[in-house]
């Protein structure tokens, strides 16, 4: 289906769009500015004598200063060129635009004293495309430059008219949470959280519970265990919060603690609703969180006392 | 049968120490900052290359032994190893090559560390972006890294914040002992931080790395090599140079040892693994924390410095606060530490620096030599698996 904006572009294509007439000649005094401005040596540029060794009747203009001649300059509520495409554009919710591309073809230089006229029109409007900076069209405008009815050059200018992805704002960071490693060991645990179970390795042998987990009960050796469902109360033992350096998704001065579980075990996650008043001895309880698409983790919150 | 660590008491020395600058960007390959601190090292004893037969490095180090004997111009390697848990390996090489030594294996040992670490490969950046592997190493960080505990200051601060709970010190005490080092490193030109002391103000005012760690509590984070040669006694005491004596070397993994984070075991703020090494020491060497001198005590972040104190008995458990406040871990006071400017103040080049300060304080070259330097105790990485040295007069 053809949205009725870009109908209306594309009746656009290929009409003659705005005209321009230069201010004034080209003139050495501007051409000298411009080099200067940019830094360009070249004498064919400044310096009659050396224009004409170069077989020119006088100074040139740089190529590149093409686009200056007829430039609106800032004058505010003049008519922009392309203003009818941008119009249409802007209704249609493509309020973004960057330009992308400029191409230039100069079949002559311009010497001083030439009055430069400029004419614009829309080259093409591409289908709608899906970009890092959200859905556009293409758009390429034509511009011929002329001194009298000669062609002096012409200007290919390409943007891209886009519609800014919705008010989200920006992810600061698109960084992720580290994933788990895992091994034959420590799978079981990983499994558990996804089930929102806080498992604790337990030896079937003599009852030893332990974390992290591994393959033999150091107290009697046995290779032999299961695990038992922590009820996922425990008191703070120790924590810390991390500022320096930065590392997204994490906030500057996160809050890590290492708890002693009600069933023993000591367990390592990070602290959520934290204040500031974390403290050694204080209750908390687990909860799991899914922090993205496909991490759930266990955290621990502060009871209130 | 019965271990006798013993045997190993002053059979061997260092007899060259050899280092290169310490910078924060070397400007070359690790392999040149590895092979420069090695043949300066051999220099300062008046050995060459060829007469190396055993060399001992650090598991971490990223040059293996076939490329510095290569571009060093060694002959032939008799014995060579390496030692794990980075800097926890320090004196452990050291061990390594008077076992080697003691044992007839070996006559030359050169054990080295040298690295980009500030330039290329900073430590303390996480290890957020580690593969994720079904090993057990990799799984071992997984109890850490998907909650944002990421950096060894992080997993150290856990064992400080407790230690601070539990003894109802402030971070004062951390703050004495980067006082006391940067004190020292003011007045070594080899160290980064020459001409540049700290104030206990300056210590408290500090942005947080990660609480209770603060900026001036962590280690710097250093490009450079250091090397040492290492023989038997016999053989040193003919060379170039004074050797130092390794009166004893000892390494240590004890009940609820782990790679940086031993939350697990009945207390986080005692280091079993390092009582281990100080029980060895001392046995071996016949002394007592009474006869060291001056300490070289692994500092890549204040508060274990602390806990290092109290299990080499030279405080009791809890007061290291008070020990070392008042400038008694400075020069003058009655147990200096980390003359060189330990790795705070002169660099991190995972302990090899504090060796070869042992060797200066054995020699008497110091840039902060104290009145007394017969024994000297150089500790390893902490919250490791861990190792340390007793250096002696000839």
């Amino acid at each position: 289906m053809t949205e009725s904006y870009l109908e209306e572009l594309k009746k656009l294509v290929g009409v003659a769009g705005s005209e321009a007439v230069a201010h004034y000649p080209s003139s050495e005094a501007m051409i000298h500015h411009w080099c200067d401005a940019i830094g360009d040596a070249n004498p064919i540029y400044t310096d009659v004598g050396a224009a004409r060794r170069f077989g020119f009747d006088g100074v040139v203009a740089p190529p590149t200063m093409l686009q200056a001649w007829t430039m609106p300059g800032l004058k505010p509520g003049e008519p922009k060129p392309g203003g009818a495409m941008v119009e249409i554009f802007e209704k249609a919710g493509f309020t973004g635009v960057v330009a992308t591309n400029c191409e230039q073809e100069y079949p002559r230089y311009i010497g001083a004293g030439e009055r430069i006229s400029s004419s614009q029109s829309l080259e093409s409007v591409s289908d709608l495309k899906t970009t890092g900076l959200g859905e556009g069209h293409f758009v390429t405008q034509v511009w011929t430059y002329r001194s009298g009815d000669e062609v002096v050059g012409t200007m290919r200018f390409r943007m891209l008219f886009f519609r800014p992805r919705a008010s989200e704002p920006r992810a600061p960071s698109k960084a992720r949470r580290p994933r788990p490693a895992m091994t034959r060991d420590s799978e079981f645990f990983w499994q558990g959280v996804e089930q929102g179970k806080l498992l604790i390795q337990k030896c079937a042998d003599c009852g030893e519970l332990r974390h992290p987990p591994g393959p033999m009960c150091p107290q009697c050796q046995s290779l032999e265990w299961d695990a038992v469902e922590a009820a996922g109360g425990g008191t703070i033992y120790s924590f810390v919060r991390h500022h320096h350096p930065h590392i997204p998704p994490f906030e500057v001065g996160h809050p890590i603690v290492l708890v002693e579980l009600d069933e023993g075990v000591r367990i390592v996650a990070d602290l959520i609703g934290a204040s500031n008043n974390i403290a050694i001895g204080q209750r908390v309880q687990v909860e799991f969180t899914k922090v993205d698409d496909d991490l759930t983790l266990p955290q621990f919150r502060i009871l209130k006392a | 049968m019965t271990t006798d660590a013993s045997a190993i008491r002053d059979r061997a020395a260092i007899a060259g120490i050899g280092a290169t600058e310490f910078s924060k960007d070397s400007g070359r390959s690790e392999l040149s900052l590895a092979v420069e601190c090695i043949a300066s090292a051999l220099d300062d004893c008046g050995l060459r290359p060829a007469d190396i037969d055993g060399m001992c490095a650090y598991s971490m180090e990223n040059n293996p032994d076939v490329s510095i004997m290569r571009s060093l111009g060694g002959r032939e390697l008799k014995w060579f190893s390496r030692v794990h848990y980075g800097g926890g390996a320090a004196c452990g090489v050291v061990l390594q090559a008077c076992a080697a030594i003691t044992a007839g294996i070996a006559e030359v040992v050169v054990v080295y560390r040298a690295m980009n670490e500030r330039s290329f490969q900073r430590f303390g950046a996480g290890v957020q972006n580690q593969p994720r592997l079904p090993t057990t190493e990799s799984s071992h960080f997984s109890w850490y890294a998907p909650f944002g505990l990421l950096t060894p200051a992080s997993w150290v601060a856990m064992c400080a914040q407790r230690y601070l709970h539990e003894f109802g010190a402030t971070t004062e005490a951390f703050g004495h002992i980067a006082v006391a080092d940067r004190k020292h490193a003011a007045t070594n030109p080899a160290a980064w931080f020459y001409g540049r002391p700290i104030t206990m103000d300056d210590h408290q005012s500090s942005r947080w790395i990660v609480e209770p760690l603060r900026l001036l509590d962590c280690c710097q984070e250093s490009d450079g090599g250091v090397a040492l040669v290492i023989t038997s006694t016999e053989r040193a005491r003919d060379l170039k140079k004074k050797p130092a004596v390794i009166r004893a070397a000892a390494q240590g993994i004890a009940p609820g040892t782990e790679m940086m984070t031993p939350y697990y075991r009945e207390s986080i703020t005692d280091l079993p693994e390092m009582a281990l090494c100080a029980r060895q020491l001392y046995a071996t060497a016949g002394l007592g924390p009474r006869d060291l001198d001056v300490g070289i005590v692994y500092d890549h972040f204040t508060p274990f410095v602390l806990s290092q104190l109290e299990e080499f008995g030279l405080c009791k458990r809890g007061e290291a606060g008070d020990f070392v406040a008042g400038g008694n871990i400075e020069l003058g006071g009655g147990f200096p530490i980390n003359t060189h400017g330990g790795q705070l103040g002169e660099a991190y080049i995972h302990g090899m620096n504090g060796i070869a300060e042992g060797v200066r304080l054995i020699r008497g070259t110091s840039a902060n030599q104290p009145a007394r330097a017969e024994h000297v105790l150089v500790t390893a990485g902490t919250g490791v698996p861990t190792s340390a040295l007793i250096l002696g007069q000839p």
